[in-house]
């Protein structure tokens, strides 16, 4: 039972506390408390870990036809578990549950990179867009408002449809350029907001040189939207390379293991072995949750509105 | 408002030229170029030579691009290598399938979607907010032709409740006035036609719907809770004003504005969804053309697609922004 002083104590000690925190360890702090974001966040943890630790964890080789596997192996059945093998076989007569394990390391692959490649090229347009303004911001900005102009999945279709074959690099290229012109808006936006903020004004009428404002006080204040678009855009990286390998667009090579080349293969056998479309699909739909929980509670976290 | 509309329009311009030069630049930086493309496996040296003197490419490249230009403005998009049919009277066959099916699930969005949204906004915090917004995080998280294909196999393979694929039945002989298989039985009184392709939409349509529903929702619930905290709220509430006219008179009109725009961009979202949901269910529009000329990289039909998506894109948008300036007065001077 909490008495009313103690209430109030706490509330005190709280205000005391978030006064002298920086905005990031607030937001932290914050984020700990959040059931949603440590949802998120374990997501997220258990799916870089176990992509990186992925092939000491299979218990069988990936790539491998099993004998024992293949001797039951019908157009009609596939079969299903076994002991020594936790799901059964794939299309192929290789160990499911292996390849799954595996393909969580393509699909970060996928993901990181796609982000990574879209963000720096979107930052490096935004924030050249933002910082040098006039006709520079002008041009840049129409340019990514055409790109944004084409839905995004067909703006992907056809980057990827160029090569005259599907393959992971094609797919990631595709996936990355979609999101240049998102992570361009976003930096240009904020840097702008920035432009006539007291700490901008403070700095110029003390002359600090433009560049140092740029890069000393502009950009380190406007990583926080970026942060956050980086880890939503994680989340449909994965959901449109997935969907780029259902139409035909991934790696025709039967060997790679990747969860949306997995689901975009068993198209064939769904009536046979419902479940090879079923977990990659719910790998995917898990980790994607996980980045767009992981990054909602993180806008909220970092929205200086949100603190009290 | 005429002022505004021309100036919005005119704004348009500048976008879909960029656009073309890029489809034009697009259909040029293909490996070895078009020519080669076109060709394929039957390419050989004389025949790319040939062929690109008849495809005018041996001139230079802005004269290429005006008669590019020039070809597209009187409606020419070339012939399609599969069906060997110009790419505009394919489009012209697939596009009522993929209106009818995108309208069906817009609706469902839209209908389902807003009052979802009030709702969740209305008991901020309690489960069903909670719950709510679980969901919308989680439908933007499942791939679109996955639920499609989770659909399909529960509802129409295992169950057996539901058409798996295709727009009508192979026995109804419907005849075909429009191409919107729904309108065609009303318009000559073939009821039964109307229903099975109704029957036949229920299942891509829900799949189709998912994410537009999921921003819907979202959009909404985030639109009324910020109109709730309006001042103009509490003073009709304080002046005694009845819940119900407060809810729907200053409330929800108030909180429909971002709606409105939101589902404009959904044809986005809505055109890269019914190119998946359209493979999964066999549906015969667009996307299947779409899906069918990326297996067979069938360029001219790609390319007017592309240019076709992206335009009709930009009209919405367009249509969007003059509608919105219709209802709230205040975007006109802005």
């Amino acid at each position: 039972m909490t008495s009313l002083l103690d209430r109030k104590k706490k509330r005190v000690d709280d205000l005391a506390e978030s006064a002298g925190t920086s905005l990031a360890a607030d937001a932290f702090r914050r984020m700990a408390r959040n059931p949603v974001a440590v949802t998120g966040a374990v997501i997220v943890l258990a799916f870089v870990l176990l992509s990186i630790f992925a092939p000491w964890l299979a218990p069988k080789d990936p790539f491998l036809r099993y004998p024992e596997l293949l001797e039951n192996l019908r157009a009609d059945s596939i079969p299903g578990p076994q002991p020594g093998f936790l799901l059964g076989s794939d299309e192929f007569g290789r160990d499911f549950f292996s390849r799954l394990l595996v393909a969580s390391q393509q699909s970060l692959v996928v993901g990181v990179v796609a982000t990574l490649f879209g963000g720096a090229i979107g930052m490096l347009i935004g924030g050249l867009a933002g910082a040098l303004g006039g006709w520079v911001d002008t041009l840049l900005m129409r340019l990514t408002d055409i790109l944004l102009s084409v839905p995004s999945l067909l703006l992907a279709i056809s980057i990827a449809a160029l090569a005259s074959r599907g393959s992971q690099t094609t797919v990631i290229i595709a996936v990355a350029v979609v999101s240049v012109p998102i992570f361009a808006r976003l930096l240009r936006g904020s840097m702008l907001a920035q432009r006539h903020s007291d700490h901008v004004l403070a700095a110029t009428a003390l002359g600090v040189k433009r560049r140092t404002i740029v890069f000393r006080h502009m950009l380190p204040n406007s990583l926080g939207p970026v942060i956050v678009q980086a880890t939503l855009t994680l989340a449909t990286s994965i959901i449109e390379a997935a969907s780029l390998s259902f139409l035909g667009l991934g790696d025709p090579d039967p060997n790679r293991a990747e969860w949306g080349l997995m689901l975009s293969k068993s198209q064939s056998y769904i009536d046979v072995k419902f479940e090879l479309a079923l977990y990659p699909a719910l790998a995917i739909i898990v980790v994607a949750l996980g980045f767009t929980l992981l990054g909602e509670s993180l806008r909220e976290a970092l929205d200086p509105k949100n603190r009290r | 408002m005429l002022r505004f509309t021309i100036r919005r329009l005119l704004q348009a311009i500048p976008t879909l030229f960029v656009l073309s030069v890029l489809v034009f630049a697009w259909l040029r930086s293909l490996p070895g170029g078009p020519a080669t493309a076109l060709l394929g496996d039957k390419a050989t040296p004389e025949s790319i030579a040939s062929l690109e003197k008849i495809m005018g490419l041996d001139q230079p490249l802005y004269l290429q691009y005006f008669n590019f230009l020039g070809r597209m403005l009187s409606g020419d998009m070339g012939n399609s290598i599969i069906s060997a049919d110009p790419v505009l009277e394919e489009i012209g066959r697939a596009l009522p399938a993929t209106i009818e099916l995108s309208v069906v699930a817009l609706l469902i969005a839209v209908l389902l979607g807003i009052p979802l949204g009030y709702l969740s906004a209305s008991y901020r915090g309690r489960f069903f907010d909670n719950a709510t917004i679980m969901g919308t995080l989680a439908g933007v998280a499942v791939p679109v032709f996955f639920l499609g294909i989770v659909l399909k196999y529960v509802f129409a393979q295992e169950l057996g409740l539901l058409p798996p694929s295709s727009r009508q039945d192979a026995d109804i002989d419907a005849t075909r006035v429009t191409g919107f298989a729904t309108l065609d039985g009303m318009l000559t009184g073939e009821w039964d036609a109307t229903g099975n392709a109704l029957w036949h939409l229920v299942l891509p349509a829900i799949a189709l719907s998912s994410i537009p529903l999921a921003v819907i929702v979202r959009i909404t619930r985030a639109s009324v809770l910020d109109v709730l905290n309006e001042d103009f709220i509490r003073t009709a509430n304080a002046k005694g004003l009845q819940a119900t006219v407060v809810r729907t008179r200053h409330v929800l009109r108030n909180a429909l504005l971002p709606v409105s725009t939101t589902v404009g961009l959904q044809t986005g979202l809505l055109l890269g969804g019914a190119v998946l949901t359209e493979k999964v269910f066999v549906w015969g529009g667009l996307g299947s053309l779409l899906s069918e000329g990326i297996q067979r990289r069938d360029y001219p039909r790609l390319q007017a697609l592309i240019l076709l998506a992206a335009g009709v894109y930009v009209l919405v948008n367009l249509l969007v922004d003059i509608s919105y300036a219709i209802i709230d007065p205040r975007v006109r001077t802005s």
